[in-house]
């Protein structure tokens, strides 16, 4: 146990001397290197051969994937990702930790940081910004949509905000919810040091970040004119602007796989004593049936993409139906990835909002094994439903029943989760603090997701619904009225933890109660459009739909001014007011609360041993605040 | 501490709790119900213009219909217990009685919920088989129409970057921009695309194809009385996706048979130089411009 | 265990850590803003159609290939130009009155690729009558010369481009193309509808490179695609 406690040494350089050494700078130095040495080589291998090669007369696509791959191995070994493979090869000693200290300030959240509570930070950084960004999109896709014509962005403009928008979206916030929360959390829940893989865990957050730079380079390339789902043959038809979507959702995979890979093996292995699989806090329960659903369903998304790679590049045909190849297999591969993918997306969400319930209630958890089972059911279920996207697409329908029947049974565990939280709720002294009010928004949002789902999952509803914007204002319920609820729910929560300083709360309320008055405002009429039969992702729409288009663009600027509210909370709350939160402001019995604030660089100064229910609410005394209290004292 | 934690309040009133919640659910839902199956249910998408679009009306307040007492159900509990269960005393924190669970509840809700489960897949697998729902159903449908329903009008849906044309192999083969479907009449869609994939979608109708290159997506619909319709694309498809539209009408037979009879003639000279009628028309990728 | 005395100054240090951080998020997602505006606001230039002696007319040109300086000079494109074939503008969005005739004179510097519908061969739309190539009047044409098309679905305007043969002499490589290069004449008039903006495209896969033809000018605006502006 030793071994681990041993820290880096501060680093005794001042000023612009920090610039020098491993970290972002000279990741982005080294990385827009690689760029213009893929380049060279992409030059190179085409030769004067390029109109065979390339898409595009002029663009060099093995040029640019190249340029993206050499860049991004450029950015991680300036990152400092290289060092420890290198070094051992060398035959160093093997060292677990790097710039595991609070000697570095702010400085070490540019660098490569094994301590899992800066790589947490890092993710709430950087997923703010790139959340922020994509709301962005969709406040200028609104924009576009207040008339019936085009008339402030152009129609190739339009569709590349969809897609951004879409893609960023997804791409940022599947990390959105686990990045931050069970990075931090997660070791501290199940009395862990660190996650079983450090370095992995900053490898999978830069990794990232490289991905939504390459995104934002679409911009410069035209932009890409698939929406998020980069259907094919479409997609092989785009310019180099979709070379940047397979870069960027090539690195969304690449980086969920590992963190998934990273939490799986944290939490079946680095529990400690006497923290028994039964005893695991409910958001752990949900961040491990994440992890399955990322590590393994990432690898079709990166498999389908380097199948269109090749399209485009070294002319296979995998998709391309008139030579042998086809759409149907992009098709397939996508939703076999993204229909776990959007269960990654909500089941962080409702493992949130049930830890954050319990607390105010102040009761134990309803149906503790339910809440287990409601959980990796919908991640087991998750994998057989994804041909429900497929209901009109013309591939053979004799499976149809049964997509029909698996998707509707996925609403058997869904139904688990509602009722855990609604058993929780039962007589218990429920406390309305801002976070709890966004887990009960979760619930009212969560549940008009799941009414309409059942509108999609039924064949002859579909034909009606399928790609229409009913459709869209569904997986908004889920995701936005889902995610993003339980992702503020968590901000609240926990920031008093992680930054040990205490949210306003009055603000809160104002950005809870605008937020959720123009998210409903906002995304019932769109079930309404889509009854009427407005197709997704169109510039232009009937002239008699303006009036309920208008006032869903209005209520979407209210969502963006909750949103200022919230940005303008965090700043003056963190930045000015700074009120400490002390080390258990919500007066809460679970692990992390136990801790002091700010949590220690090695979390425990011994290892706990835990011999009580996750949640020792209404008996007398709590035993597992108690038993941490002495545990962190004894001996282990 | 611990006898204040189960006071009177929350401790021994638990099954009036039961019985309010019971009954506020019991009075939302007969007065929802009806409403919806009555009042909302007429209006649902996609209107009463075809067989298959009736079909999608009864399907959807089916579903509504159903939907509405387990809304409602966590709906008047959330209101009821966020109401009913609030800290009175917010100064002092007092914890809520360690219920673990309840395993009846959890053994019926879960029987509860299986049953609306399974009877929705049975439901709208039933529905689906019986004349496909105006959905796309592939090259080999498996819910075809009965021989009693007689022989199907072809039409065969061109969907290309982007305009839908609509060609008629029963008519001598002639493509044309606008549709006209007779009326009382069983339609055989065959939808192929050209390029890309599309969607045809003809909203009135109750159908909704894919338009893949290289596959033939047949979908059945009867017709009604006379109707007017709107087609759109509902898959993104490029650039002008959003404009990929047009308006098609379900006209009398005597009306239909002129109509499609003067388009042969003046499509006359452009018939000859189509390709023969086939069930898809692969890209040709070696046709590339400059 | 940090000492009590430190605490006031870690918190001032921590309160300066959070204002550099909030500056630079803000600053992060300002910039990625600009960056992205950038590009959102281009569009391409618009040509307004004259008053002539006989009516309203309206001048194009399509070549195989826009000017060496554009972004995407391999592209092929939609020129305005005049009467004299001068004045090119990269405009795709034309200008027109409402309700009324436009005499429209294409300049078709294109090679022939072919029509991947042939259904499209026939003209449409236009007044009866009136579509000329290199003044002959025609009903149809032959499905493979076309090099392009103008066709605008929402009005049923749809007007076949046949393309220069690919033995002609003198082709033209780049715009602005000379009328001394080979090139196809083609006149057309047409009703414009009420005031609206009007989509238009072309129908011949003449994306070269792209698969099947159909992507770069195909898809982009200011190429292959625009916009009648009706006032």
């Amino acid at each position: 146990m030793t071994a681990i406690a041993v820290s880096v040494p501060a680093h005794r350089r001042t000023g612009w001397q920090k610039l020098i050494g491993f970290n972002m700078l000279t990741g982005i130095l080294l990385g827009i290197g690689g760029w213009f040495l893929g380049q060279l080589i992409g030059d190179h291998i085409t030769g004067q051969n390029i109109a065979y090669y390339s898409t595009e007369a002029g663009q060099n696509d093995i040029a640019i994937l190249l340029g993206y791959f050499l860049g991004v191995v450029g950015f991680l070994v300036g990152m400092g990702f290289a060092n420890y493979p290198v070094k051992r090869l060398l035959g160093y000693p093997p060292a677990l930790a790097e710039r595991e200290s609070e000697a570095g300030g702010l400085f070490r959240y540019f660098t490569l940081s094994t301590d899992h509570k800066v790589v947490a930070k890092q993710y709430m950084a950087g997923i703010g910004v790139f959340f922020f960004v994509a709301g962005l999109n969709a406040m200028l896709i609104r924009t576009e949509l207040l008339q019936p014509n085009v008339h402030v962005f152009g129609a190739n403009q339009y569709l590349t905000l969809v897609g951004m928008h879409g893609s960023m979206m997804l791409g940022t916030m599947t990390s959105g919810l686990l990045g931050p929360f069970a990075t931090f959390l997660v070791p501290l829940m199940i009395g862990s040091r660190r996650m079983a893989f450090s370095r992995l865990s900053s490898f999978a957050f830069w990794l990232l970040m490289a991905g939504e730079i390459i995104l934002l380079t679409t911009v410069f390339f035209g932009g890409f004119q698939t929406g998020w789902t980069g259907y094919q043959p479409l997609a092989s038809q785009g310019t180099a602007g979709y070379d940047a979507y397979i870069g960027f959702f090539a690195l969304v995979g690449l980086s969920m796989t590992l963190f998934g890979f990273n939490l799986v093996v944290t939490i079946t292995t680095m529990r400690a004593p006497g923290m028994t699989w039964s005893r695991l806090p409910i958001f752990v329960w949900s961040a491990y049936a994440t992890a399955w659903l990322m590590m393994l369903a990432a690898p079709m998304l990166i498999a389908a993409l380097l199948m269109a790679a090749m399209d485009r590049t070294i002319q296979t045909s995998f998709f391309s139906p008139g030579n042998g190849g086809s759409g149907y297999l992009f098709q397939n591969l996508f939703w076999v990835f993204g229909h776990p993918e959007v269960y990654i997306l909500a089941l962080p969400g409702m493992g949130i909002v049930l830890e954050i319930m319990v607390v105010f209630s102040r009761k134990p958890l309803w149906g503790y094994r339910l809440a287990v089972a409601g959980m990796l059911g919908i991640a087991f279920l998750s994998w057989f439903v994804w041909q429900h996207h497929l209901f009109v697409s013309g591939i053979d329908a004799d499976l149809r029943p049964f997509y029909m029947l698996s998707t509707e049974l996925i609403s058997l565990p869904t139904g688990f989760i509602f009722l855990c939280a609604m058993g929780t709720l039962w007589r218990g002294r429920i406390r309305l603090t801002v976070p709890m009010l966004f887990c009960l928004g979760w619930m009212f949002n969560f549940l008009w997701g799941g009414i309409s789902g059942v509108f999609n999952s039924d064949v002859p509803s579909d034909v009606t619904t399928h790609g229409s914007y009913f459709v869209m204002a569904h997986f908004h319920y889920t995701i936005m009225g889902g995610l993003i609820f339980g992702f503020f729910a968590a901000i609240y929560y926990w920031v008093p933890k992680m930054y040990g300083v205490k949210l306003n709360e009055r603000l809160g309320k104002i950005h809870f109660w605008t937020l959720i008055i123009a998210f409903n405002s906002t995304f019932a009429p769109l079930f309404a459009l889509g009854f009427m039969g407005m197709p997704r992702r169109v510039v232009t729409y009937n002239p008699a739909w303006q009036g309920l288009n208008d006032w869903v663009t209005v209520s979407a600027y209210v969502i963006g001014l909750s949103m200022l509210v919230f940005l303008f909370n965090v700043i003056w709350s963190l930045a000015f007011k700074r009120e400490p939160a002390g080390a258990n402001p919500w007066n809460s019995k679970s692990t992390e609360w136990q801790l002091p604030t700010p949590v220690p660089v090695h979390d425990f100064e011994e290892i706990p041993t835990f011999s009580a229910d996750p949640y020792p609410y209404g008996v007398e005394p709590a035993p597992v605040a108690a038993s941490m209290r002495t545990a962190v004292r004894e001996e282990v | 501490m611990l006898s204040d934690a189960r006071g009177p309040r929350s401790g021994d009133n638990g099954p009036r709790h039961w019985r309010n919640v019971v009954v506020l659910w019991t009075i939302a839902s007969l007065i929802m119900v009806p409403i919806v199956v009555w009042v909302i249910g007429p209006g649902l998408p996609p209107g009463n213009g075809t067989v298959e679009a009736s079909g999608q009306v009864t399907d959807n307040t089916v579903l509504l219909a159903i939907a509405t007492p387990v809304a409602l159900a966590v709906l008047v509990y959330l209101a009821y217990a966020v109401w009913a269960f609030r800290e009175r005393t917010p100064e002092v924190f007092v914890d809520g009685p360690a219920i673990q669970g309840n395993s009846s509840v959890q053994f019926w809700w879960l029987v509860a919920t299986t049953v609306i489960v399974l009877f929705l897949a049975g439901y709208g697998s039933v529905r689906m088989l019986a004349d496909g729902a105006g959905g796309g159903q592939g090259p080999s449908p498996i819910a075809t129409p009965a021989a009693s329903e007689g022989k199907p009008v072809i039409v065969q849906v061109i969907a290309q970057q982007w305009q839908f044309t609509y060609r008629w192999p029963q008519y001598g083969g002639v493509e044309t921009s606008a549709i006209d479907l007779p009326t009382n009449s069983l339609v055989k869609f065959e939808v192929t695309s050209l390029d890309v994939i599309h969607s045809f979608w003809a909203y009135e109708l109750g159908v909704k194809a894919d338009a893949n290159p290289g596959i033939d997506n047949i979908a059945y619909v009867t017709t009604k009385g006379p109707l007017a319709f709107h087609v759109r694309c509902a898959e993104l498809c490029g650039v002008w996706h959003g404009y990929m539209f047009n308006q098609g009408r379900v006209v009398p037979k005597a009306q239909f048979t002129s109509w499609i009879t003067s388009q042969r003639q003046a499509d006359a000279a452009t018939t000859k130089v189509l390709d023969p009628f086939s069930k898809t028309y692969y890209p040709q990728p070696l046709r590339r411009g400059g | 265990m940090l000492n009590q005395l430190s605490e006031k100054g870690r918190m001032k240090g921590s309160a300066k850590r959070g204002v550099i951080t909030a500056t630079a998020v803000l600053a992060a997602i300002a910039a990625i803003a600009v960056y992205i505006g950038v590009y959102l606001v281009q569009a391409p230039a618009s040509a307004v159609a004259t008053q002539g002696p006989s009516g309203v007319q309206l001048h194009l040109a399509t070549v195989a290939a826009a000017e060496t300086t554009d972004p995407h000079p391999t592209w092929v494109s939609y020129y305005s130009t005049d009467a004299n074939d001068q004045n090119w503008r990269h405009a795709t969005t034309y200008v027109l009155p409402a309700h009324t005739l436009v005499h429209v004179t294409v300049y078709e510097f294109d090679s022939q690729t072919g029509l991947r519908n042939p259904f499209l061969s026939q003209p449409q739309g236009a007044t009866s009558g009136s579509y000329q190539v290199d003044g002959k009047s025609l009903t149809s044409t032959d499905p493979s010369v076309a090099s392009h098309i103008f066709a605008v679905p929402q009005i049923g305007l749809s007007i076949p481009l046949p393309g220069i043969s690919s033995s002609a002499k003198n082709p033209c490589s780049n715009a602005p193309c000379p009328l001394s290069t080979a090139h196809v004449t083609i006149t057309f008039t047409f009703r414009t509808p009420g005031k609206g903006l009007y989509r238009w495209q072309c129908f011949v896969p003449c994306g070269a490179g792209f698969i099947d033809g159909n992507g770069g000018p195909m898809q982009t605006v200011g190429y292959m695609d625009g916009f009648l502006h009706v006032v």
